[in-house]
């Protein structure tokens, strides 16, 4: 019985030795500055050499074609239309320094809710296959929730880790609600170094989201505060964690970020604290 | 639900959205605060009340909704608030050609109905102690609801549309059967 070319529905006619999978190792320089690790930003664009971004690997931009009217992706040279693109590019550079960054604009083309544009960029990137994707934004249009949803779970299997922001107020929105994703929210502690796992998700994640400087248009830095710069934090962190281990599926990832959260404790005898309902 | 952009239509809506950022530039001791209505088909926020700094000059002036931090606002639905914004020039060039008033520190929120974003609410320069952190942009979120539910009864007192369709409801209208139809072949 077969289906669609790829997909497995049993194991038929095949044994272990069949499918032998090679676990993750340390990369032999163990790594951790988030070298050889893609990691795309999807959102207002990157502003090109600010100094705490540094140089950008790839640019493109979600745009409508005049003819077509299709959305498709190209190169783009227009830089960040906000800030916010470039403030999480800032993050992202602060804590995987060694990392690749690329951009994807989905907001600036013309005045657009978050939705098609949103979409367009997102599936391009995990087509592509970035190692990583920041996605500080969500949309709370619900008919867009079964595609966003398919993009997810394509990403989670390609060993594309989207990490994604929580909204700031307490809105549905997606696809931060997805198991499929990395999800972020902002504590309010001040070390800039402290990430905690949520024992009572959908926001798996928290990360410093206060008061943060970040990169900001014309070279310049601002301060500013969300779980949009909380998000970037723990996209940063993957890169790190994947330059030393670069064969790390995206739930081991997870398994990594939880156990390296500081109000996660390893071998004391003190499990996690499980939601009560 | 549709707006109107024109800060003349209704004087109860003036009168309202006045209260709405005066109230808002108090709470957070601001040097000024304003709501922007989106107009959709022009892609340009409009000015429709402004307390403190600018009161008199800015309503009705537009500006392009796609860029900027009340662009990103308005197309994110999420609020953002920025400091030190002083030492940024970029950002003096762009404000100030909608303003003509550089803030240090500006907080901005949209005003939604549902999934649509109406507008955004602004408060430049909020009291240094208002600024910057998580219960500061609760808040901000939170008078931004109270706001747009005052809008929401504005445009469900406004009179009823004009019976012939204006051209963007029906570019609108055309744009949605497209991607109906490309999406089911």
């Amino acid at each position: 019985m077969s289906g669609p070319a790829g997909l497995t529905w049993s194991l038929r006619g095949r044994a272990a030795a069949d499918l032998p999978v090679l676990a993750d190792t340390a990369a032999p320089d163990g790594g951790s500055t988030g070298k050889g690790v893609r990691v795309c930003v999807v959102d207002s664009g990157i502003e090109p050499d600010h100094p705490l971004v540094g140089p950008l690997d790839g640019s493109w931009a979600v745009v409508k074609d005049p003819t077509t009217r299709e959305l498709v992706i190209r190169p783009d040279r227009t830089g960040d239309t906000c800030g916010h693109g470039t403030a999480c590019a800032g993050i992202i550079r602060r804590t995987a320094p060694d990392c690749e960054l690329y951009s994807v604009r989905v907001l600036g083309e013309r005045f657009t809710g978050t939705g098609d544009m949103l979409i367009a960029g997102l599936r391009w990137a995990v087509e592509q296959g970035f190692d990583v994707v920041n996605l500080s934004l969500s949309t709370t249009r619900t008919r867009f929730l079964e595609e966003l949803h398919a993009i997810a779970d394509d990403a989670f299997f390609a060993r594309t880790a989207i990490v994604a922001s929580a909204h700031n107020t307490p809105v549905e929105s997606y696809p931060w609600r997805f198991s499929s994703v990395i999800s972020v929210g902002s504590h309010q502690e001040d070390d800039p170094a402290l990430h905690l796992y949520n024992p009572a998700p959908p926001v798996e994640f928290f990360a410093p989201g206060q008061n943060v400087r970040v990169p900001w248009l014309g070279g310049a830095t601002i301060r500013t505060t969300g779980n949009s710069f909380a998000t970037p934090y723990v996209a940063g962190l993957c890169a790190r964690i994947l330059s030393g281990r670069p064969r790390l599926t995206t739930f081991q990832l997870k398994s990594a970020l939880y156990l390296t959260a500081a109000n996660v404790q390893v071998g004391g005898g003190t499990r996690p604290s499980t939601p009560t309902t | 639900m549709t707006l109107s952009t024109d800060p003349a239509v209704d004087p109860l809506a003036r009168e309202l959205l006045q209260s709405v950022v005066d109230v808002a530039r108090a709470i957070f001791g601001a040097e000024a605060g304003s709501v922007c209505l989106l107009d959709e088909a022009a892609g340009e926020l409009v000015f429709q009340a402004v307390s403190g700094r600018g009161e008199e000059s800015l309503v009705g002036r537009r500006f392009p909704a796609g860029s900027g931090i009340a662009g990103w606002v308005a197309a994110s639905g999420e609020p953002m608030v920025v400091d030190d914004l002083g030492a940024n020039r970029t950002f003096d060039r762009a404000f100030a050609e909608s303003t003509a008033y550089v803030p240090n520190a500006l907080m901005a929120a949209p005003l939604t109905h549902g999934s649509k974003v109406l507008g955004v609410l602004e408060v430049l320069d909020p009291a240094p102690q208002a600024r910057a952190s998580l219960p500061e942009l609760d808040l901000l979120a939170l008078f931004a609801r109270q706001a747009a539910a005052a809008l929401r009864v504005i445009a469900e007192r406004a009179p009823a549309p004009a019976a012939v369709p204006d051209r963007a409801a029906a570019l609108d209208l055309l744009a949605d059967l497209e991607e109906l139809l490309r999406r089911q072949p």
